[in-house]
């Protein structure tokens, strides 16, 4: 099991030097870059722009030089977790990013384990109960939640709580808590606005992952093993959770493998419409005015966060499935 | 044996409705089961043997039903109806496992991959008796000893999927009796084995019944198994029973129709079919010399793997024109593998296969080029297991049966048309169904239409991978018949690779018994089968269920 992991682990480094590369490919591509960028806006508002001023800007920022030297200038400094200095926040990116990297973690750790918690038994009951009205209310309800964009259902939620129950639900804290030290009242404020994200980010892969659990159990459930097991006498809904559920749940964990990158993909833009602080905004923000450093660790810390979700999948598939375990 | 009947069934009827219409699976079946004996259920697919088994513990698959009748189960203080239990509820669990227990066909995956051995065996004791954890951890090793598994503690950790499939059947068989029933169900319990393992399962099963004094349900196929372990037999046929009869009765005076008429399809596989007149001067077609197949089985650090797995060990065959080859072998023998690097499916790591084709120089098959081998698959063809699976269930018929022509030769469409519509009643089957998808047929016509696409481009040598494994007997001597009058008509050859040894008897001239990838004995068919030289291939003949119970140890003189 250690060597499993260990291994596992191992891998993940050459994935991880490969999204360090594809992040700084991604921020290299548009044309132009930070300092461009900041000449337009300047000029835009009308004054005159000094070229010296520019060069000796791209001079500081090392902007001229050859990208490959470029890249190893910047992924060295983050191995000594220094992740270069933002352009346009004039801040260290270490500073900017941690606190909305860790609010990005959390939300998609609590919308994870909502979407689990909420698809599961609904995926159990509707393939044990397969073509009863119970399947086929959540097999309707799924396939309207898989097809709504989420900003949509993210812009009506705030249109109905605003103007029918007068609600603030933007953000992730009141006003009152937002630099407040923690303490118990403000994780409960927390919570008070965290479900509107959890359940908009969730929705879409939550009625994916129920059809999911749906097919795979239905698949598992007229399998030999189970009827051997009914034929000993196990009584129905213990028969049902303890075999086919089981196996049936491999495939169910694996998906955080993909449930993962969907859910951070999808908390950029309910985030940009809920004016959530996590990373998502910031980034946005970052690409637009193409404030490279920030913006590379932006992508590179989502990548990482994957890594370690399928990770913990993988460890977690190891210890339901013998099969994974053993061979 | 006492007289007592344990369980009655009586007027069992059995039905399933699929869309508007209504299949009766099992229709107005009645019989008894007395303490101690066993009683065979035999019949083809589809005859409503299996569904008569699960009815007994209530297992019938959704959306059949029983529609009528009654299972009396005497229980020793009065009789139980398990008709009126109903599939759920506390009553029919008493049932299932306690009084009847069951084990199925596929020792593969009737066993939890994800749960031990152990843990199923000590749940379904638990289920059933108020004992501690401990005491049915010890009587589940005890179990595992008397199935004759191997180091009983140690296996109860372990998992489905590191045991072979003999040893997941001796599991199964001790988790079935792990709460002493009465009654056993045995549905094809043996049908996915090897004969060998068979055997040994068999008498297993028929040891266990003596000490026991427990009755035995045993539904199966083959006549020969029922040979050798019926007490009494009921032949089924269309979900109807057909005939009930004591085995030597049964074998020796059958009553009905259909029962002489599956006795004697079992019959004529017992002695070879007529043979055309072998030419005096053997002209070889194919000649394998030394072939040899490794897999790498680690990755090996840095350059060589240091282990293989030598799927062919060395085989050197000859196949000489207008005959007929068999393999046999058990699985993993490596007989499926050799009939695959023929035709390169499988690159040889060593050794060759010289071909001499009706024109030209011999090549060498396990070297040949892309080019070489496209021309050879005009030549060399291949038949199947599965009529299920080698089909293309999106290609009709006639593009099914014309795809090698459009490939290996420039027929138009006019002269493919016309080819198609000859090989299709050559092969027994209506020349206009060519625009028909395979699952409008069954099994054995599936099969002719794999034959038919075969001998579409007038091959010499054609590979048959267990082509009739997959069929009822009474469809495997038409299929056989079938394949012999087209290598007299085409002069064919044919290397036939089957487990079973009866086809191989009465089919093929010559045949070559394998064993891990090599070949143990190589001989003329009669030769073989009735003074086998080698000990591996006596243990394999002799394990063979004979459909004679005269033949059985314990049989009446």
């Amino acid at each position: 099991m250690l060597i499993f992991i260990l291994k596992r682990v191992a891998g993940m480094i050459p994935a991880m030097f490969a999204i360090s590369i594809l992040a700084f490919t991604v921020i290299q591509l548009p044309p132009g870059d930070y300092v461009s960028t900041y000449a337009a806006q300047i000029a835009q508002t009308g004054e005159a722009v000094d070229s010296a001023v520019l060069a000796n800007l791209r001079e500081r920022y090392g902007l001229g030089e050859n990208v490959a030297v470029q890249y190893f200038k910047w992924i060295g400094g983050i191995a000594r977790g220094d992740f270069g200095q933002s352009f346009e926040w004039n801040q260290p990116v270490t500073e900017l990013v941690w606190g909305r990297m860790g609010m990005t973690a959390l939300i998609s750790f609590l919308t994870l384990i909502t979407m689990w918690a909420v698809s599961l038994p609904i995926g159990i009951i509707s393939a044990v109960r397969q073509y009863s009205v119970i399947d086929y209310l959540t097999t309707t309800f799924a396939f309207l939640a898989t097809a709504v964009p989420e900003f949509l259902v993210a812009i009506v939620l705030l249109y109905i709580s605003t103007m029918w129950f007068g609600v603030s639900v933007g953000g992730l804290f009141s006003p009152a808590f937002e630099n407040a030290p923690f303490s118990l009242a403000k994780v409960l404020d927390f919570l008070q606005h965290a479900w509107i994200p959890i359940l908009v980010i969730g929705l879409g892969s939550t009625a994916a992952l129920t059809r999911i659990m749906r097919a795979n159990l239905l698949d598992e459930l007229h399998k030999p093993y189970v009827e051997a097991a009914r034929a000993k006498g196990l009584p129905e809904g213990r028969l049902v959770l303890t075999y086919p559920v089981r196996v049936a749940l491999n495939p169910f964990i694996s998906t955080i493998g993909w449930v993962l990158p969907a859910l951070i993909s999808g908390e950029l833009i309910v985030s940009t419409v809920l004016n959530l602080p996590t990373a998502g905004p910031l980034l946005l923000q970052a690409l637009k005015s193409q404030d490279m450093y920030l913006a590379g660790a932006f992508i590179l810390l989502t990548g990482g966060l994957v890594l370690i979700g399928t990770l913990i999948s993988d460890i977690l598939l190891a210890i339901s499935d013998p099969r994974i375990r053993l061979s | 044996m006492s007289d007592e009947t344990i369980l009655k069934v009586r007027n069992l009827s059995v039905d399933f409705p699929i869309q508007k219409s209504v299949v009766h699976a099992v229709r107005d079946v009645s019989f008894d089961l007395k303490r101690g004996e066993t009683l065979c259920v035999v019949g083809e697919s589809g005859s409503g043997k299996s569904v008569t088994a699960r009815a007994i513990l209530q297992l019938v698959a959704k959306p059949g039903a029983i529609t009528g009748g009654q299972i009396l189960l005497d229980t020793g203080s009065g009789e139980v109806d398990i008709v009126k239990l109903g599939s759920r509820g506390l009553a029919i669990r008493e049932v299932r496992g306690r009084r009847i227990a069951m084990i199925f066909q596929e020792p593969m995956t009737s066993l939890s991959p994800v749960h031990t051995i152990g843990h199923q065996i000590v749940e379904t004791i638990l289920l059933h008796e108020k004992i501690s954890k401990e005491e049915a951890r010890k009587r589940a090793a005890a179990l595992l000893g008397r199935v004759r598994i191997p180091e009983p503690e140690k296996a109860l950790d372990r998992y489905s999927f590191e045991f072979s499939g003999g040893m997941r059947q001796r599991a199964m068989i001790a988790m079935a009796l792990s709460c002493n029933p009465e009654i056993l169900i045995a549905d094809e319990p043996t049908t996915a084995l090897d004969v060998t393992t068979q055997a040994e399962i068999l008498s297993l099963i028929r040891e266990l019944q003596r000490d026991r004094g427990m009755a035995v349900l045993f539904i199966t196929h083959d006549m020969g198994v029922v040979a050798q372990i019926a007490d009494r037999v009921m032949v089924m046929f269309r979900g109807e029973k057909v005939e009930e009869a004591g085995v030597f009765d049964l074998f020796e005076r059958p009553q009905q129709a259909y029962t002489r008429a599956l006795l004697g399809s079992v019959l004529k596989l017992e002695t070879p079919a007529p043979r055309p007149p072998r030419p005096v001067a053997e002209k070889p077609i194919a000649k394998i010399e030394n072939l040899e197949l490794h897999f790498p089985l680690n990755a090996g650090f840095m350059g060589r793997p240091t282990n293989y797995l030598k799927a062919i060990d060395g085989v050197s065959l000859t196949i000489n024109q207008g005959e007929t080859v068999g393999v046999v072998g058990e699985s993993g023998s490596g007989k499926t593998t050799l009939g695959r690097t023929l035709l390169r499916v499988y690159d040889p790591t060593g050794g060759q296969v010289m071909y001499w084709p009706s024109n030209g120089e011999p090549v060498d098959i396990a070297t040949l080029n892309k080019a070489g081998m496209k021309s050879l698959y005009g030549e060399v063809r291949m038949v199947f297991q599965d009529p299920h699976s080698s089909l293309n269930p999106r290609m009709t018929i006639y593009q099914t049966i014309s795809e090698p022509l459009r490939t290996n030769t420039d027929m138009t469409e006019r002269q493919m048309m016309d080819r198609v519509s000859e090989l299709l009643s050559r092969v027994g089957l209506p020349p206009d169904i060519g625009d028909r998808y395979p699952h409008a047929f069954s099994g054995g016509q599936r099969q002719r239409i794999s034959i038919a696409r075969a001998v579409a481009v007038r091959p010499r040598l054609i590979i048959a991978d267990e082509p009739t494994s997959a069929l009822d007997v009474s469809l495997r001597h038409q299929v056989l018949d079938l394949m012999r009058d087209l290598q007299t008509e085409y002069g064919l050859s044919y290397l036939f690779i089957s487990h079973d040894i009866s086809v191989i008897r009465y089919f093929c001239d010559r045949v070559a018994v394998m064993k891990n990838g090599k070949i143990v004995e190589v001989g003329d068919v009669v030769q073989i089968c009735e003074r086998p030289q080698h000990e591996y291939t006596q243990n394999l003949i002799g394990a063979v269920p004979r459909p004679d119970p005269r033949l059985r140890a314990d049989a009446p003189q």
